[in-house]
């Protein structure tokens, strides 16, 4: 089911280069990523709803429609198990989609293409038939938009076999990791946090903007990055969660104490190798998640290095949403997110024992 | 809109739908032999050669020979839970499907999808065990055929139940909106599992929903494979040539249960059944007008009983699958982590 479409050049693109100087936003950087590779790859087109003319109300596809016109950059009605399963549909017939679900929190409208589709069918077919197809959303909360579109989710995902699961933190990993899962023969799940996209109507960490090669590159689904090297303590984050564990961590720099800070950058595959060597280092392991504590990326990078060794771990403890839906007035609402407040009391705990 | 007239079909075509019929009718049957045979005495639905839920399509066969005449393997189809008479009138290989029913490593998915779950890339036909939910895939091969500016077309099948799901209505809509080279075809055979068709949908026909998604709808009544050849023409044609989607809906028969070992107890008009069944109506309808000569339908029985018996004795012969590879095929560059 090879598409007649597929002209992509057979490019050997750079993995991690320099950043260089020229900084991007994450929105930006996404946008670069997905602009660069169609201008190369008609197999490549962008479908969801507001991607068009708003240019993704995250602003993933600001800017394409101007470029690639409608018949690659489309809008599509307020039916998600539809376009989503078009994707896959298009997907195995040899083209390359990008489909957008605008929140996270939404799947519950469509996951039967998700979960029983998009990633069994490749499994099912015996590995005879592919569904390289990036299936991208908006995730977190912080600014009360309250339970039904504050979410993470990604855990959820990463639980169900068969997709990747990729939540940058950064542009640079933005644009790699996007390059990376259009150029994957698989179903990429790529999650962006609202708050590290750079967005000028919502507060954002300054690492939302940030150094991106101008050249198309990749950054490797499955390799966690060490985003800052200590000896005391290891926190395991992701996504928006790395930023204010990196705030944290300067902050705490100055008494003394040193934290690690891991980026694992995709959920599926987890690089434990990674996890498994930071914390062989400092033997405490602080998981810091957006996400819903129970059941999830929390438990499962605690799992990984108890199951590799349960000595190595003289602290353990996480950071995440507690189970309760995200609450909508903002007190209770930053009450249950894993705030860097929250973060340093838990890295100052660790140390202390 | 009532049927479209049954096009000018030679004798020839009306052999070869039939012909496609005995060979559906004659696999299903072998498969049902070959999963009850080491079920016995006691029914266990995970044991035998033949194992998990098994639904045949017996009596569904005009829908699948009447729609599938109009396809070549370069068209795309979607089927259900049930799906083997699609298959087979679409032209999957019945030796690496048989293999799949069987879980041996040479079928269609190496024995990793089972009945409900055939792929086979090279005539692009797929099928789901979620109902209507193969629907929105069969939209995505329309889209890839339209971008692709050739003529090939996207069919997708489901059941009657199916027509009350969101998936389908999202579908019509959709493919209407965007003027997609796909038809979609329902097969109402009356019951959904035990839930009869007027405890479950609000119109007498499904057809009759076409309209609120601006395309045509066609109901066949009365199984006729030649109805169902006509309307399913028609629309194929009309997808090909950029007419954009038609929704058929057939009044097909399910000959047999839900799923085999299904009693059917809810199920009141069974006795009269089997006179229902299209395959000797249809083969006595062209006896009677000379279009079947006496001898051909055996010749017909015999050809297929012999296509079926090898694909059985290649699944049997077939090797299973080594537990050890279990990891396998969940990505395209092995197992995962």
């Amino acid at each position: 089911m090879t598409s007649t479409l597929s002209n992509k050049q057979s490019l050997v693109l750079a993995v991690e280069p320099q950043a260089g100087r020229r900084k991007l936003s994450t929105a930006k950087a996404m946008q670069e990523a997905i602009s660069q590779r169609m201008a190369r790859d008609e197999s490549v087109f962008v479908m969801g709803e507001d991607v068009g003319a708003y240019g993704g109300i995250f602003s993933s596809t600001t800017g394409l429609l101007d470029r690639f016109g409608p018949e690659r950059i489309r809008d599509t009605p307020i039916s998600e198990s539809a376009f989503i399963g078009l994707g896959i549909g298009a997907a195995v017939e040899g083209m390359r989609p990008i489909v957008e679900l605008m929140f996270a929190d939404f799947f519950g409208v469509c996951m039967d293409q998700i979960y029983n589709h998009m990633a069994k069918i490749h499994y099912e077919s015996g590995g005879n038939v592919r569904v390289p197809m990036v299936l991208m959303m908006a995730a977190g909360g912080g600014y009360s938009d309250g339970a039904q579109h504050s979410q993470c989710l990604w855990g959820t995902f990463a639980h169900l076999p068969g997709m990747k699961v990729v939540v940058p933190s950064n542009p640079y990993d933005a644009k790699g990791l996007m390059t990376a899962a259009i150029e994957s023969d698989d179903p990429v799940v790529f999650v962006f946090h609202k708050g590290v996209m750079g967005l000028g109507w919502m507060a954002k960490n300054d690492r939302s903007v940030g150094a991106v090669p101008e050249d198309e590159y990749v950054v490797p689904i499955g390799k966690a990055r060490v985003a800052r090297e200590g000896t005391d303590v290891t926190i395991v984050t992701i996504s928006l969660s790395v930023h204010h564990s990196l705030d944290v961590a300067e902050k705490l720099a100055s008494e003394g104490i040193s934290v690690e800070v891991i980026d694992l950058r995709s959920l599926v595959p987890l690089d434990r190798e990674t996890i498994v060597r930071s914390v062989s280092k400092t033997g405490r392991l602080i998981v810091v998640d957006e996400d819903y504590q129970s059941f999830g990326l929390s438990g499962e990078v605690i799992a990984v290095v108890a199951e590799h060794d349960p000595t190595l771990l003289k602290r353990v403890s996480r950071v995440c949403v507690p189970d309760v839906p995200i609450p909508y007035a903002h007190e209770l609402e930053y009450a249950v997110l894993p705030t860097p407040a929250r973060i340093e009391a838990a890295v100052r705990d660790a140390v202390a024992k | 809109m009532t049927p479209p007239t049954t096009q000018a079909l030679t004798d020839e075509a009306r052999r070869d739908l039939l012909s496609t019929m005995v060979l559906i009718r004659t696999y299903e049957e072998a498969i049902r032999a070959a999963y009850y045979a080491d079920k016995k005495p006691a029914f266990d639905i995970g044991a035998g050669l033949v194992p998990g839920e098994m639904h045949l399509s017996a009596g569904q066969e005009p829908v699948a020979a009447g729609v599938c005449a109009h396809l070549t393997a370069e068209d795309a189809i979607t089927a259900t839970h049930r799906p083997h008479h699609l298959a087979i009138a679409h032209g999957v290989a019945l030796r690496p499907m048989t293999a799949e029913i069987f879980g041996r490593e040479t079928g269609l998915g190496r024995g990793r999808g089972g009945h409900m779950h055939l792929f086979d890339p090279s005539t692009h036909f797929s099928c789901s065990g979620i109902i209507a939910e193969g629907f929105p895939p069969a939209l995505g091969q329309a889209y890839a055929f339209q971008r692709q500016s050739g003529s090939h077309v996207a069919v997708g099948v489901t059941g009657e139940g199916a027509a009350n799901q969101g998936a389908f209505h999202e579908s019509l809509n959709l493919a209407a909106l965007w003027q997609l080279p796909v038809v979609f075809v329902v097969e109402d055979n009356d019951w959904g599992i035990s839930v009869p068709r007027s405890a479950s949908t609000s119109v007498a026909s499904n057809a009759d929903r076409a309209v609120a998604y601006g395309m045509p709808g066609v109901r066949v009544e009365d199984n006729s494979v030649e109805g169902v050849y006509a309307a399913a023409g028609e629309a194929i044609a009309r997808a090909r040539s950029g007419g954009g989607p038609t929704l058929i809906e057939v009044h097909t028969l399910r000959l047999w249960g839900h799923f085999e070992g299904d009693a059917e107890g809810y199920r009141p008009e069974l006795k009269s059944v089997p006179e229902q069944d299209p395959i000797p109506i249809y083969r006595d309808q062209l006896l009677a007008s000379g279009a079947l000569e006496d001898g051909q339908y055996q010749g017909m029985q015999k050809i297929a009983g012999e296509q079926v018996e090898d694909a059985i004795n290649f699944a049997k012969n077939s090797p299973t699958p080594d537990p050890l590879d279990h990891l396998s095929y969940v990505f395209s560059e092995g197992a995962h982590s």
